[in-house]
């Protein structure tokens, strides 16, 4: 049988290539897949807490991140739509009108 | 046997992840997100999430991954203008602070007590999470819900030209 600290290991160094991928990336659509893969970090965590424990409420949460996950793709790349059509452009550097 | 499986996928998941990051144009980012994906359904199925790894393909790899390649693909982006002139030395501070973080929940992961002793126990199938999303979680399950309903009308409200 797997360890559980394998797949924690696995979950860490997974939300840590997307923490990176957000740090270093300037592209918003980059940005938004960055912030995919930590949540699928997540919920290698989630599950594997659920599994090894023998209880279903990791699962369920599961389910609702993919529920949340969702609704900000949706949310999100309408907005991502909405300022390439102000600014031409998706780089988040371009869009300071708001910076001191 | 199982061991070779997980590393199989392990090493599939942090390779398509690194390719996400890596990559230039965001297209091939996303369809490496979706290897990303299957590899983590892999390893629900090892993780006897057997319902789950299906929702992951489906939702998530099906619909959610189409949605981010159609719009990448309706606004017919310019071969990544890699700005990031004045940020550039952002990466030399994110890379380490990245660092900083995974030796913060790796120290974590070994610092806590483990839990391998219990036996594991067939908790994935579809019944009990239908049956457990029906009672434990039912007013959660309701909410969601609203909050989808809110999304597609931010959406819409959002993408419109003029409202």
């Amino acid at each position: 049988m797997i360890p559980l600290s394998w797949f924690l290991i696995l979950s860490a160094v997974l939300f840590l290539i997307g923490v990176l991928g957000f740090f270093v990336k300037r592209n918003i659509i980059a940005l938004l897949l960055s912030v995919e893969i930590m949540l699928n970090a997540v919920n290698l965590t989630f599950v594997a807490f659920s599994s090894r424990n023998g209880q279903i409420s990791g699962q369920v949460f599961v389910f609702f991140v993919l529920v949340v996950a969702a609704a900000e793709a949706a949310v999100g790349l309408a907005l991502v739509i909405a300022m390439f059509r102000n600014r031409e452009t998706l780089n988040v550097d371009r869009s300071n009108l708001l910076k001191w | 046997m199982i061991e070779v499986m997980f590393f199989f996928f392990a090493a599939l998941a942090i390779g398509a992840a690194i390719n996400v990051v890596v990559q230039k144009h965001v297209l091939y980012s996303a369809l490496s997100l979706i290897v990303l994906l299957i590899a983590m359904s892999g390893l629900f199925i090892l993780l006897q999430a057997d319902f789950l790894a299906v929702i992951n393909v489906i939702v998530y790899a099906g619909a959610i991954m189409v949605l981010f390649v159609f719009v990448i693909m309706l606004l017919n982006l310019p071969q990544d203008e890699d700005g990031a002139d004045r940020l550039r030395w952002l990466k030399f501070l994110g890379v380490p602070m990245g660092l900083f973080l995974l030796f913060m929940i790796l120290s974590t992961i070994w610092g806590a007590r483990t839990v391998d002793g219990v036996e594991p126990r067939l908790v994935g199938s579809p019944e009990a999470i239908g049956r457990s999303l029906f009672t434990d979680f039912m007013l959660p399950f309701e909410v969601t819900s609203l909050l989808i309903l809110i999304a597609l009308m931010g959406a819409v409200v959002f993408a419109k030209k003029e409202l």
